[in-house]
């Protein structure tokens, strides 16, 4: 603004400074589209896996170790490829458990924490419970659901859920809470009805804990579909990686054993990575975790 | 309305009264207490105080956004209306998840308006802030300065009569202070919407109001009730004239005076 004359047409505009001042993304040379730095947390971790496998290898053929107490890797791997059709069978099973039950856990979980977010006192009468039923060790109460429940999918489906849908409760409960003070106050101004709050306001605020909770609970549905499956230890077609590893022990098939395991951590791996990425998409645009480094 | 003409502004009748209001707190801190208080239509006023002498709850109380234990607050007509009373706050207290738009859509989407008229005018107010091109940025991407312009736009998109503002400033470096202190002053003359303005900067307070109420703590309460009858646009050469030293030591002595001391 010039420093004689007062200004003579009313009109307002963005100064240099402040525009100059605005928040900038910082682009990093990139290789094959990754930055040096996500190259190097791909490949490093990638380095030191090859280096133990090799280091595995070489001490069960320097000991002459028999397959029946450790196979090696390469023996692994050809078991894997060998029992392929009857292991993806049963990792296809163990998957519609672990992602029903996961479904099912974000659902109901974040039903409930929606009703909690409306009333202080439906919240502070059923989350003792929600606790109690997290607490339980699943395989204490797994064989009592087995026999209640005829249909030992379902029953493999509810052990998974009671797992899984814990941090889903809590974590979207916490955050449909931790709506900011003055944005609550704005909606007030504006008399935005309860629906509107919960829309426009809660449940956005809520999304990343939402998420967080999703990404916990991922790993933690395979893991109660896996001892659901342990427990029931069902036989037959419809089993599921955990009855595969029962079955190999019993017939001391260690190589399928460790194969089976194989899966079952991929399978885990997997989880992670999907719910890393679900989360990272709906958050990249605002929220400090998804964000790239700025200046 | 033509700039180049220095015009003395006028209060009108009053849009909001207070007549013996008091705020005691729920733990028993008695925060406000026998404020009188008639702001006229068109007006810019400034309350201005030390921390604790309860002009952001005098505000808050005239945004209804809390209720008086004493007395009462009177609205003119319509003043009741929603989107009738804007607010700013200290923080630009913007939805992170939003864009710069569909953060200043938001009191017109709450009210009912639809998606398509919404967006018009929430773009043509971001203009009128000098955020044009940046409907699309979200907050993270937004400088301070712009951020409180993005929230100045949201609070002015539903035409409001009453304008809020609590130390909206404050957390901004000073050059910008400056250049948004003369943008609200180009918004407030163009728009004529009647400005209170919470701040404890005394330059601040003389620089953008015709009257400037001066409040103490312990318990708050008003003191003293000073017009700064001085024509606008107000620009730099107003912030470098005698008259504006003179206004800043009348309301500094006030100012002291309030809080016990001797200038």
């Amino acid at each position: 603004m010039n420093a004689i004359d007062p200004p003579t047409t009313a009109r307002v505009e963005l100064s240099a400074s402040e525009a100059a001042d605005a928040p900038v993304e910082i682009r990093e040379r990139t290789i094959l589209g990754l930055t040096p730095e996500s190259w190097a947390r791909i490949l490093m971790p990638l380095l030191i896996g090859v280096l133990a496998l090799g280091a595995w290898e070489w001490a069960v053929r320097a000991n002459e170790v028999p397959s029946y107490i450790l196979p090696g890797p390469l023996e692994i791997g050809r078991t894997l490829i060998r029992d392929w059709h009857s292991l993806q069978i049963s990792l296809w099973i163990t998957l519609q458990i672990t992602f029903a039950a996961l479904f099912v856990a974000a659902a109901l979980g974040l039903a409930l924490a929606v009703l909690f977010a409306q009333s202080r006192i439906i919240e502070m009468s059923l989350f003792p419970y929600a606790v109690i039923l997290q607490v339980t060790p699943i395989v204490a109460i797994a064989p009592l659901i087995i026999i209640w429940v005829d249909d030992v999918r379902i029953a493999l489906l509810i052990c998974a859920w009671i797992v899984a849908f814990f941090p889903i409760l809590s974590n979207t409960t916490l955050g449909l809470n931790s709506a900011d003070h003055n944005l609550t106050d704005l909606f007030r101004l504006y008399r935005a009805s309860r629906w509107q709050v919960l829309m426009r306001l809660r449940l956005p605020t809520a999304m990343p804990y939402f998420l967080g909770g999703l990404k916990i609970s991922g790993g933690l549905a395979l893991i109660g579909a896996i001892v659901a499956e342990f427990v029931a230890g069902t036989g037959g077609r419809a089993s599921g990686l955990a009855y595969r590893i029962l079955e190999a022990g019993f017939q001391l098939q260690i190589p399928r054993m460790f194969a089976a395991l194989v899966l079952i951590s991929v399978t885990g791996i997997a989880i992670f990575l999907a719910m890393t990425l679900v989360s990272h998409m709906a958050l990249r645009h605002w929220h400090e975790s998804a964000m790239k480094e700025r200046r | 309305m033509d700039g180049s003409m220095m015009t003395t502004v006028t209060a009108g009748p009053p849009v909001v009264t207070l007549e013996g209001v008091g705020k005691r707190y729920a733990n028993g801190t008695l925060a406000v207490q026998g404020v009188e208080l008639a702001i006229g239509q068109g007006d810019f006023v400034s309350l201005l105080g030390p921390s604790g002498c309860g002009k952001s709850t005098v505000l808050r109380m005239i945004a209804g956004l809390m209720a008086p234990t004493t007395g009462r607050i009177d609205m003119a007509a319509g003043g009741q209306a929603t989107g009738d009373i804007g607010f700013v706050f200290q923080e630009p207290t913007l939805m992170p998840w939003s864009n710069a738009l569909k953060n200043v859509m938001l009191p017109l989407r709450l009210a009912g308006v639809n998606r398509g008229e919404a967006a018009d005018r929430a773009a043509a107010a971001l203009a009128e802030v000098g955020l044009k091109g940046f409907e699309k940025s979200y907050p993270r991407a937004l400088s301070g300065g712009m951020k409180m312009r993005v929230s100045i736009a949201r609070a002015l998109v539903t035409r409001p009569r009453l304008l809020l503002m609590d130390e909206p400033f404050a957390a901004l470096d000073e050059i910008t202070r400056h250049k948004l202190n003369n943008d609200l002053l180009t918004l407030w003359q163009a728009e004529r919407f009647t400005a209170i303005f919470v701040t404890h900067s005394v330059f601040e307070s003389v620089y953008l109001s015709r009257r400037i109420v001066v409040m103490a703590a312990r318990p708050g309460r008003v003191v003293e009730d000073i017009e700064v009858n001085e024509p606008y646009p107000r620009g730099e050469v107003f912030r470098t004239s005698a008259e504006y030293a003179a206004h800043c030591r009348e309301v500094s002595q006030a100012l002291h005076a309030a809080m016990g001391e001797h200038a």
